[in-house]
């Protein structure tokens, strides 16, 4: 099921309320949100907290209103319709696992609301229940309360429960933010496979760059309740439209510089680091991706050892440099070359594909050489 | 480890002695008095050693009358008043406007005096010389009445002191269960809700579930609370109990304690071991049934 979102916004009152004589403030969570949303795609709404992914997902859903904008599964306007009549699946970050009633009971729960045409035998249920256990991997487990699971089968129960009624689309709200590290690689996997399998179209909202970018099919990074790039991970964490995107995107983080433009050459530190073609003369904002850093005698860019951090597979470099934004300037490369890691200074070449120039003053991208 | 249990009991000392001098030996006391027949507490006499009290307190009509009207007391408020309280705090947790203000007028009578809300519903329900009461001026519109409540019929007394109980425990109960629906985590909601789920389905199979333990707490804390009722009875129809045929079973140990010519503290023994028997069986079979149906 397509879904397309148009000019969706969403106010909520300011916090306080309103205060006499004054006209009530207001909070714009979702601001004028356009987007499609292919069918049997997995979409991931990214950014930090506060956002408005979590509204957008409950726009979607239909358990909060939107203030004006559309929302279409398909052809169907769905916008005034409550959420039983949209044929949505939620997933709770806290699962909302009935506590009292078993794994089977919780799964079975939405189909008992069925009425009418819909209704089903109770041997319909549980055969339903049963087929949609053994695609979460529940099998076994059934006559347990929640309480008696681990986090990461609890997650799998309330999944089991918004799909067992064959939703148009499932919606899940930072499915992996109470699970621990490993349980989380694991799921998000799980959660691939299932929306792979059962090809329902699929929204989740996540905080996490790393879990976005690992399985979605298409993300969508928000700030502020606008929306600020939408693409497929690689081509977002590539051509990132402004500082924003970039430093949310990528870990370790972004290296942010303050930097120069001058006579077509990138300044950083009185040092001409790479030629940007035709920008004219003027204060930027420069992001080097730390995988963008080539380890050269000769190169440009120096900066101050700090440390070398070794990670097994890479090493990464810590150093320091005086327009660096941040207190380190950190660089990965390959285990290899870290033999070659001299002591004091260390310098750089750079990988002009991993360099982005920004607005000094807005952060918008500055496109140069080929992009 | 024993340096930290002596520690334990030492600190747990004070309530010990506390519970052990006023608690436990008068508890002690009251079962060995309810065997001595003929107990004196001014002389500490007695004449002799049996089950005599028993046989006397529950061949004695005015113990029947006061077993008879507590256990309709029990039977009819408890229920009420836990299902009254239950339907006022959904409402209550389903509007907006004005609750804080319903939230205090249903919390009234817990602040108000026992005697003080008797006063308002003898003016309710007496018929004076003068008046037939506010009750019975309501029934005249609908050509019913007038009863005399206060001083009537058996029925219409019960119905006045049932009224009046249900009144009195109603806010406690409002007040627990409102604070045990307000700490429902919303997100069952919103999954029943998207998941389409009735209304009534709602409320019983996860509003319920959830504030099990509260209700089931009302629920036995009201069997006790009712089984011990006394001063509403005496709010309502003044201390000659006996008399209005009114009397509870707290009452008549009350009356057998401090009776004529110094009363007979044996008799009040065996009454109150009675009374205890009854809401130690009563709790029992509560607390049995909500082990399986109590979801904690």
């Amino acid at each position: 099921m397509k879904i397309l979102l148009q000019n969706l916004t969403k106010t909520f009152p300011a916090r306080g309320g309103r205060r006499a004589g004054k006209k009530a403030e207001t909070v714009t969570a979702v601001n004028d949100f356009t987007f499609e949303i292919p069918d049997g795609t997995l979409i991931g709404l990214l950014g930090p907290s506060g956002c408005g992914k979590s509204t957008t997902l409950n726009l979607i859903c239909g358990l909060q209103k939107p203030t004006s904008g559309r929302v279409f599964f398909g052809e169907d306007d769905v916008t005034d319709l409550p959420p039983e009549m949209r044929g949505v699946g939620l997933v709770f970050q806290n699962y909302a696992l009935y506590p009292h009633l078993t794994v089977r009971q919780n799964i079975v729960f939405p189909l008992e609301n069925l009425k009418g045409k819909d209704r089903l035998s109770r041997a319909e249920m549980n055969e339903k229940a049963d087929a949609i256990a053994k695609l979460v991997q529940l099998d076994g487990l059934m006559d347990r309360k929640p309480a008696e699971l681990s986090g990461g089968q609890q997650q799998r129960v309330a999944i089991a429960r918004a799909l067992v009624k064959m939703p148009r689309v499932l919606l899940l709200d930072e499915p992996l933010s109470n699970l621990d590290a490993r349980l989380r690689l694991q799921t998000r996997e799980e959660i691939k496979r299932i929306q792979k399998e059962t090809g329902i179209t699929t929204v989740f909202v996540t905080h996490d760059q790393e879990e976005a970018m690992s399985i979605s099919d298409r993300i969508v990074v928000m700030k502020e309740g606008i929306v600020q790039q939408i693409g497929k991970p690689q081509e977002v964490y590539d051509d990132p439209v402004n500082l924003f995107v970039a430093k949310f995107l990528g870990t370790p983080p972004i290296n942010v510089f303050r930097g120069e433009i001058r006579e077509g050459k990138l300044m950083l530190g009185g040092a001409a680091v790479l030629p940007v073609g035709e920008i004219s003369d003027r204060p930027v904002t420069v992001g080097i991706r730390p995988e963008g850093f080539v380890l050269d005698s000769d190169g440009p860019l120096a900066c101050t050892l700090d440390r070398v951090e070794v990670m097994g597979r890479d090493v990464s470099v810590v150093s320091t440099h005086p327009d660096s934004e941040a207190l380190v300037v950190r660089a990965i490369i390959s285990a290899e070359d870290a033999a070659f890691v001299p002591v004091g200074d260390v310098r750089f070449a750079l990988k002009p594909g991993k360099v982005f120039l920004f607005d000094a003053e807005s952060g918008a991208r500055i496109p140069f050489g080929a992009r | 480890m024993e340096t930290n249990s002596r520690k334990a009991w030492l600190y747990l000392l004070p309530a010990i002695l506390f519970l052990g001098v006023f608690m436990v030996y008068p508890l002690i006391d009251v079962l060995i008095y309810s065997f001595e027949e003929g107990y004196n507490s001014a002389s500490q006499t007695f004449v002799g050693v049996g089950g005599y009290n028993f046989a006397y307190v529950l061949r004695d009509p005015y113990f029947l009358q006061a077993l008879k009207n507590t256990f309709i007391l029990v039977v009819i408020t408890v229920p009420v008043s836990t299902g009254l309280a239950l339907l006022i705090s959904v409402g209550l947790s389903s509007i907006k406007k004005l609750r804080d203000l319903y939230q205090t007028v249903y919390f009234l009578p817990y602040v108000t005096n026992t005697l003080a809300v008797g006063l308002v519903f003898m003016i309710l329900f007496k018929q004076t010389p003068y008046s037939d009461g506010l009750v019975n001026l309501v029934l005249g519109w609908f050509n019913a009445g007038p009863v005399d409540f206060i001083d009537g019929p058996y029925w219409a007394k019960m119905f006045v002191l049932c009224f009046y109980t249900v009144w009195v425990v109603l806010p406690f109960k409002i007040l627990i269960l409102t604070s045990a629906l307000a700490s429902v985590n919303r997100d069952y909601y919103s999954a029943a809700q998207v998941d389409g789920t009735s209304k009534w389905r709602i409320f019983r199979r996860i509003t319920l579930p959830m504030i099990s333990p509260m209700l089931f707490y009302l629920i036995i804390t009201g069997f006790i609370g009712a089984f011990k009722a006394y001063s509403d009875a005496v709010a309502l129809f003044g201390t000659n109990l006996n008399a209005a045929e009114m009397n509870t079973i707290v009452g008549y140990i009350y009356d057998m304690l401090y009776g004529d010519s110094g009363g007979y503290p044996s008799y009040a023994s065996a009454a109150a071991i009675i009374l205890f028997a009854i809401v130690l069986t009563i709790t029992c079979i509560n607390l049995l049934v909500s082990r399986k149906k109590v979801h904690h």
